[in-house]
């Protein structure tokens, strides 16, 4: 109970090493205890001093305390983060939220854009267990599939289905579309996504018809983290307590929401 | 029985029992709302909102200090005018009252968006004359006898609802303001709202909220509040809604006994859940069974007799 205050109270810690992936993503690596012992599907706030704190998603969680987190220069706060050289200061909160449960059996991930970031933690941390892991990887363009070397180092070559909207990698084709192809032929005992809201729609639609269990994590707009503000609040669920992962079950009880719309920094209900 | 023994009339509104949510937290749709109540609170208070749109402030909004919370959210919410869907919703789906949190730059704005909301099905308002950290607003026109009066008065001519007054202990003579409130029309008084604070960074000496003052809430403010229920209880008649800190039975007796008739919860939803409303209203039960009383307003103000 007391979890959540224990986590939330603002570190700061240097960065210890950036690493430019592509043009528009960079991995930052610090120093926390506490997130360093996050698992998969927990997400931090990030605050870049003077600048902003935004949510993101854990890359990695090691023994050693360190912590990894991917950016894409997005915004304001992204940018600043990215102009950033290791040794500067930043402040960290977290980890917050639930986790994906780990299944074992035959596993499916589907990720979009970077989507890819909490489910390639998921993918290092299950693949001992699982007795086939299968990654569907989907982006615009191949410069915004990120990691996609090191996940098919880490699924083999074969599990890997790689898909671009404008077919500069892969198959040129959705991230739904490659998995709508491949339910068809192949059965499997758990679906992780995560991406674009609407992406994730089509999955859920797709592990209902297919009758797979599906756990989605979901990105909204976060300003407390702890339950409070309301900010990130979808149907009766707060994302960022009561999520960021949820299962098929909770997803179909906000479905007039999941996919639809999502709320701005005036609590307003936008379209995606 | 032991409904009868939480039960109480609130400036003419039915409460099943004396906890309400607090301004400001959650609040946003009818389905947090409801989760809120599901949690146990015997009314809900809205999130503030005004007659237009407001993002509100930069992140962090919230930081975490030894002893509570400190928020700067600037009043996100999205006007009025989309909020009325949200208050026809919840007035379907709620068994408890609503109660519509509004906040205005100018008399004329705290009207109509009370109006509005009163149109809506709101079962009273209350007047936010207290946010520490809203330039124009807030806690500048609560800390302000003529002009809170100015802003009642006319509320309370356009609206036939309760209108509650959030109170803020940002001013030198809180009874003051109360009784100016309290001479104005308000039904009843909310005591108190957040404390103007900062937090600082030592590592890059940078004040760590966006808008670097806000409002500290939670366990520290409690004897504050307190103090500051117990003075408005020896100058004015209107009942007082105690808020401040509390987290469990005992905080909320000690607020009936410095003269609250309901008390509003915040800051503790983020340490446990919406659950506390529960937690708190079935210690308060045992208490009053314990000692012997048949409702919970015979212990209201009790300490004022010592």
């Amino acid at each position: 109970m007391d979890y959540h205050i224990v986590a939330n109270k603002l570190r700061t810690t240097q960065i210890q090493s950036i690493k430019a992936e592509t043009q528009t993503v960079k991995t930052f690596t610090f120093k926390d205890k506490l997130c360093a012992k996050a698992k998969p599907g927990q997400f931090l706030m990030l605050w870049v001093p003077g600048v902003d704190e935004i949510p993101l998603s854990i890359l990695d969680a090691r023994e050693d305390g360190s912590v990894a987190v991917a950016v894409k220069k997005v915004g304001e706060a992204t940018s600043a983060l990215h102009n950033k050289k290791a040794g500067e200061i930043i402040g960290v909160r977290g980890p917050f939220g639930n986790d994906f449960t780990a299944k074992k059996g035959k596993v499916l991930m589907v990720a979009g854009g970077t989507g890819v970031f909490p489910l390639l933690f998921l993918s290092r941390k299950i693949k001992p267990k699982a007795t086939k892991l299968v990654f569907i990887a989907g982006a615009k363009t191949k410069e915004e599939l990120f990691f996609i070397d090191e996940i098919e180092r880490l699924c083999g070559k074969e599990n890997v289905v790689a898909s671009t909207e404008d077919g500069s990698y892969g198959i040129k084709c959705l991230a739904s579309e490659s998995l709508e192809l491949l339910l068809c032929k192949e059965k499997f005992d758990m679906i992780y996504t995560c991406g674009p809201e609407l992406m994730m729609r089509k999955v859920l639609n797709l592990a209902e018809k297919y009758e797979i269990a599906l756990e989605a994590s979901l990105e909204r707009l976060m300003r407390c983290a702890i339950g409070l503000c309301g900010s990130c609040v979808i149907g009766k669920y707060r994302v960022c307590r009561d999520g960021p992962v949820f299962n098929s079950q909770q997803l179909l009880e906000v479905k007039a929401e999941f996919g639809k719309f999502k709320r701005d920094f005036d609590g307003r209900k936008i379209s995606f | 029985m032991k409904d009868n023994r939480l039960t109480v009339n609130l400036a003419g509104l039915k409460l099943a029992n004396p906890t309400m949510l607090a301004s400001g937290i959650l609040g946003y749709s009818a389905e947090t709302l409801e989760s809120i109540v599901a949690g146990g609170a015997g009314a809900v208070v809205t999130k503030s909102v005004g007659l237009k749109p407001r993002v509100g402030y930069a992140n962090p909004t919230v930081v975490q200090v030894d002893c509570g919370l400190i928020n700067a959210m600037g009043l996100p919410n999205p006007g009025i005018d989309a909020f009325v869907k949200e208050i026809c919703q919840a007035k379907k789906v709620l068994n408890v009252p609503l109660i519509v949190s509004v906040y205005g730059f100018s008399e004329e704005e705290y009207a109509v968006v009370s109006k509005k909301a009163a149109d809506a099905g709101a079962d009273a308002l209350e007047l936010n004359v207290s946010c520490p950290h809203v330039k124009e607003t807030g806690s500048e026109i609560g800390q302000k006898p003529e002009i809170l009066s100015k802003v009642i008065k006319k509320v309370k001519a356009t609206v036939d609802k309760p209108v509650f007054v959030k109170l803020s202990p940002n001013v030198t003579s809180i009874a003051d303001i109360a009784e100016a409130a309290a001479k104005a029309g308000a039904n009843a008084l909310t005591a108190i709202n957040t404390i103007k604070a900062m937090a600082i960074d030592p590592e890059t000496a940078m004040p760590i909220l966006g808008n670097k003052l806000g409002g500290l809430s939670g366990s520290a403010i409690k004897p504050i509040a307190v103090r500051c229920v117990y003075d408005i209880y020896e100058r004015v008649k209107v009942p007082i809604i105690g808020c401040g800190g509390i987290a469990s039975w005992r905080d909320a007796v000690e607020f009936f006994l410095a003269g609250a008739s309901a008390v509003q919860i915040g800051t503790a939803i983020a340490i446990e859940s919406s659950s506390v409303f529960r937690r708190v209203t079935r210690g308060l039960d045992a208490y009053l069974r314990r000692k012997g009383f048949r409702n919970v307003g015979e212990i209201v103000g009790l300490s004022h007799r010592c």
